[in-house]
């Protein structure tokens, strides 16, 4: 007995060293250390914005082009996170070592994972980044890490001697299409077993002898991704079991909802261009500047003189951050709800007080920040009779067309759009509809927020929304059309960060 | 008992054929086999059935169905190996409970089914086959709990955790590519059937997948059933099966698609082993026994999976060539001809060996981990057979017609005793057991004898495997 508890502590010992031994990791174990609570933060925020860089650039660029490989690499020195196997603690760096680095990496997954374990959405949108970051660090790992890196994690993928495969390589030629001659000349051939390549066995694609299948490195990287995906679905299913010992926590608890609905970039709550819209530029600016969930609202406010109270605080808070003074939103409001079954004296008594307040005028004086996408598709779905929401998500895919074709869209362009709702990627198919619609080829933003939508299609326009106080360090001149670049989370400047973090907290209560 | 008793076939069917066919009449009605010959009648049909109809009157013994209920209390007490059963079952008693955790089925008389039933012992097991005599027993997976407790269990927690990877080949599945039998019908030309899928997927089971015990079994009709006993197989998944499934199969489409099997580059390796296989039978069975490039009607099916310019081109050659080897040389080169002159490969003479001859299983057998099989060592309620395991080795000579029935063993059971076994009884009267040992090697005075032999040997290789795992697993460990 006291041999075996020996044992164990020689290995607990090796096992931290070894810890961040390796660049890349399959996160197998949790971390096992105190952290500080804002550090916990920190490193969550920071991986979210990595994945939330991922994501973005995934859909943009081909995930393996020259283009998303640099972009991302930008993003990882900048948020100080691992990825080049060459850099070790010998080499002088400035900022935090290249252990600190895996540290981080470590633990910002484990805390994104208690994040995002709860639905089935955020499973699955957390899953998808994950696998497109291990996919674009695995790729540039020489062989021999890649050697390393299999038998650290108990993954039973040998290469073969160069003998046995001058051996099989009749049969290696003859078992897929893809390998050729040159292939197994040059490339390392691994021996899996077959029960780990069920795919590749099914559809007869690969050589199997003696139940291994024998597959050359390209094709291993996606057999080793669905290893990483089995295992992460199957840890995040376990995760959401135990989230409510977590969630007890209350320090942890808010932090978590926050993340997981974490908006990191500009909340649009401080508008230059106050006053600056009259009432009777909103119809037209509707149809003009509109995001389509606004447009919607809009419409929806306009047919039945009425909007639920989802509507309201969604169309309300987006009001706001377009400019509308309180009085002018009070009699926005009023003059079309008077139109509808409510008469004046209910609506000042009922309505008004609502509105006051999404204004931080009643109650506890919040100031209310207008909701981004991730709230507006996230949180709150619409039932049967609101028109909140967001149309690319919440919408049937048959009734979006109709609208779409009704607001005079292409019809290519509207199987694009609906190509892009297939593939979950929401915001990107409003960044389509805003192309689209304002008759250009690249919108040159990343859509995150209403307002953003909004202020972008007025500065094209020469609009008087355009205006924006918080100072967001562009790399580019506004006049000329920009790269298609990132515009938000590594350029936060020190004040509205903080402001943000402040802000999340009212962020997320409904009025 | 003796196979090769006098009747030889006559010399001069013609004048023969009256005489015969009191005899003829009298095997078509017992053993279940019959002719499909359009119009005339083939003197070599009826020299291979006579042989048939001489052997498996010896071995039928008048099977009747009827008589069921009197033979299976004689065979559960006296002859079925119960001892082999339960060692196959255990498998050396390595994890806990698993053979108390194992599902069985039975069909009682008057078609009544009971599922979910386990025992704790062999001799529970005994017991219960003897008190409820069953007309066929069905082998389930094993299971979380005790099957015949699980209604005691959380739903949810009561679940199918391994069970053995099987196959069944059924020959119903080909009637569209022979023409001496259809339905539950066979015959000694269309066993080559089984013979070549057992061929072949023996191989592929073997070498492809490196799975060592494979048990091959005769269904008792028209089939048979592998069980892949490795405790790598056992532990299988649903997808993991079905992969295997898939992996293993040429022939695709029902009765809609003409072309079954479509082949394109690369040919990979299973596929050219496989063919290897397929080759060695297809002239004497294929061209010979079910002359498919005889008959107008066959040669058109043959055609029909050619492309357009090959079969006009072979349809005039057909006109003057009528020699079935021949024909299908030719149609051998053209295939060659057309790989070497087109873009595309075209391989259309290996698609029709494989369409004729390839393994056709049922996938939905293969992939459930909790799926029910016929249980060896059972009787077939129909032909009275008992569902034997097939030596591999005589694989060729293999005869599903002399396969023992229930009726046959129980006959042989009557049967006065042979001197040496009159000694044997008289040395162990003095024990106790002298009782219990005379039944347990009943068997052995049965046609039967052979076959749990077989079976014995099947499960000495498999401990004999598990000796040498354990043997590695403690060097591993260290353990001394």
């Amino acid at each position: 007995m006291q041999f075996y508890s020996r044992r164990k502590k020689l290995i607990g010992n090796s096992q931290t060293e070894q810890l961040y031994g390796h660049c890349l990791q399959f996160y197998g174990q949790p971390p096992i250390e105190n952290i500080s609570l804002s550090e916990f933060e920190t490193f969550a925020v920071d991986r979210l914005k990595l994945l939330k860089t991922v994501e973005n650039l995934g859909v943009s660029y081909v995930k393996t082009s020259e283009q998303y490989t640099k972009k991302l690499d930008v993003e990882f020195s900048n948020l100080n996170f691992p990825y080049k196997i060459e850099a070790d603690d010998r080499k002088p760096q400035t900022g935090p070592s290249e252990y600190e680095k895996r540290r981080k990496d470590h633990i910002s997954h484990f805390i994104l994972r208690l994040a995002y374990c709860q639905t089935e959405d955020l499973r699955r949108w957390f899953i998808q980044q994950e696998i497109d970051l291990f996919r674009y660090r695995f790729k540039d790992l020489p062989s021999k890490n890649i050697t390393e890196f299999l038998q650290y994690n108990n993954l039973h993928y040998h290469t073969i001697s160069v003998d046995e495969k001058t051996n099989l390589m009749e049969k290696l030629i003859k078992s897929s299409f893809a390998v050729s001659g040159s292939t197994v000349d040059c490339q390392d051939f691994y021996k899996v077993p077959f029960q780990d390549a069920l795919d590749l066995v099914r559809t007869r694609k690969v050589y199997l002898k003696g139940g291994y299948v024998y597959i050359p490195h390209q094709d291993v990287v996606t057999i080793i991704l669905n290893d990483f995906r089995t295992r992460l679905s199957k840890a995040l299913a376990l995760t959401a079991r135990s989230l409510p010992a977590v969630q007890s926590d209350e320090r942890l608890q808010p932090l978590l909802n926050h993340l997981s609905h974490a908006y990191v970039g500009q909340d649009y709550s401080i508008q230059k261009s106050i006053g600056k819209i009259s009432l009777e530029q909103i119809d037209p600016l509707s149809a003009k500047s509109y995001p389509l969930c606004m447009r919607q609202l809009h419409r929806g406010l306009r047919d039945s003189h009425h909007l639920r109270h989802g509507g309201r605080m969604q169309y309300g808070l987006f009001l706001k951050g377009i400019g509308l003074t309180l009085d002018q939103a009070l009699q926005f409001w009023r003059s079309e709800f008077v139109k509808g079954k409510v008469d004046a004296d209910k609506f000042d008594k009922a309505y008004a007080y609502s509105i006051r307040h999404m204004f931080g005028k009643e109650g506890k004086r919040t100031d209310y920040t207008p909701y981004s996408c991730m709230k507006v598709i996230l949180s709150n779905p619409p039932s049967q009779g609101d028109q909140h929401g967001c149309p690319f998500r919440h919408s049937d895919p048959e009734l979006l067309k109709q609208k779409l074709q009704s607001y005079k869209v292409s019809p290519s362009g509207i199987s694009q759009i609906l190509e892009l709702v297939k593939g979950m990627h929401y915001q990107l198919a409003c960044q389509k509809y805003f192309e689209l619609t304002h008759s250009i080829e690249d919108s040159g933003f990343s859509l995150n927020h209403p307002n953003q939508y909004f202020m972008e299609s007025q500065k094209l326009l020469g609009g008087p929304g355009a205006g924006v106080k918080v100072e967001v360090k562009r790399e580019d001149n506004p006049a000329t059309k920009p790269p298609h670049q990132t515009s938000g989370p590594g350029n936060l400047p020190q004040e509205v960060a903080a402001e943000i973090t402040e802000d999340l907290d009212s962020f997320f209560q409904d009025a | 008992m003796n196979h090769n008793v006098g009747c030889q076939p006559p010399i001069n069917p013609t004048e023969e054929e009256e005489g015969n066919s009191g005899l003829l009449s009298e095997f078509r009605a017992r053993s279940n086999v019959r002719q499909r010959t359009a119009g005339t009648f083939s003197y070599q049909h009826f020299r291979l059935n006579l042989y048939i109809c001489i052997t498996s009157e010896m071995t039928s013994a008048d099977y009747d169905q009827a008589s069921l209920p009197d033979l299976l209390p004689l065979y559960y007490h006296r002859l079925f190996p119960f001892s082999q059963y339960h060692r196959w079952l255990n498998y050396g008693g390595v994890t806990k409970n698993y053979f108390q955790n194992r599902e069985f089925s039975f069909t009682l008389k008057d078609d009544i089914y009971v599922r979910y039933q386990s025992f704790s012992t062999q001799n529970e097991l005994e017991k219960e086959m003897q008190k409820m005599n069953p007309y066929k027993i069905d082998i389930g997976a094993v299971y979380s709990h005790r099957p015949n407790q699980h209604n005691t269990v959380k739903s949810g927690s009561f679940q199918a955790l391994e069970k053995e990877l099987v196959f069944d080949i059924d020959m119903t599945d080909y009637d569209d590519v022979r023409s001496c039998c259809s339905g539950a019908d066979i015959c000694p030309k269309c066993w080559t059937l089984m013979t070549i899928a057992i061929r072949v997927l023996d191989r592929a089971l073997r070498y492809d997948f490196g799975f060592q015990h494979c048990l091959w079994v005769y269904s008792g009709r028209r089939g048979v059933h592998c069980w892949v006993c490795d405790e790598a197989a056992r532990k299988l998944s649903v997808a993991a099966r079905s992969a295997v499934a898939e992996y293993l199969s040429l022939v695709k489409g029902g009765e809609e698609t003409v072309r079954k099997v479509v082949l394109s580059d690369p040919i990979h390796p299973f596929i050219t082993e496989s063919l290897t296989v397929v080759e060695r039978y297809f002239p004497q069975y294929a061209l010979l026994g079910q002359d498919i490039l005889g008959s107008k009607e066959a040669v058109d099916k043959v055609l029909a999976l050619l492309p357009e310019d090959v079969r006009k081109k072979l349809l005039q050659y057909f006109q003057t060539e009528r020699n079935p080897e021949m024909r299908w040389k030719t149609l051998k080169s053209m295939a060659q001809d057309k790989r070497t002159t087109a873009k595309k490969g075209h391989y259309f003479e290996m698609e029709i060996m494989l369409q004729y001859c390839y393994p056709r299983l049922d996938v939905n057998v293969s992939k459930g981990v909790n799926h029910l099989l016929k249980s060896p060592f059972s009787v077939h309620p129909k032909t009275g057979r008992i569902s034997v395991p097939i030596d591999l080795k005589e694989l060729d000579r293999f005869d599903p017609f002399d396969v023992p029935t229930i009726s046959l063993i129980c006959k042989e059971l009557d049967q006065p005793k042979t001197e040496k076994e009159q000694e044997d009884t008289m040395e162990n009267e003095n024990e106790k057991e002298a009782g219990e040992q005379r039944k347990r090697r009943d068997y052995k005075r049965t046609s039967l004898a052979k076959y749990v032999k077989l079976f014995d040997k099947f499960l000495e290789g498999m401990a004999h495997s598990r000796k040498g795992e354990l043997l590695k697993n403690s060097d591993l460990q260290k353990n001394f």
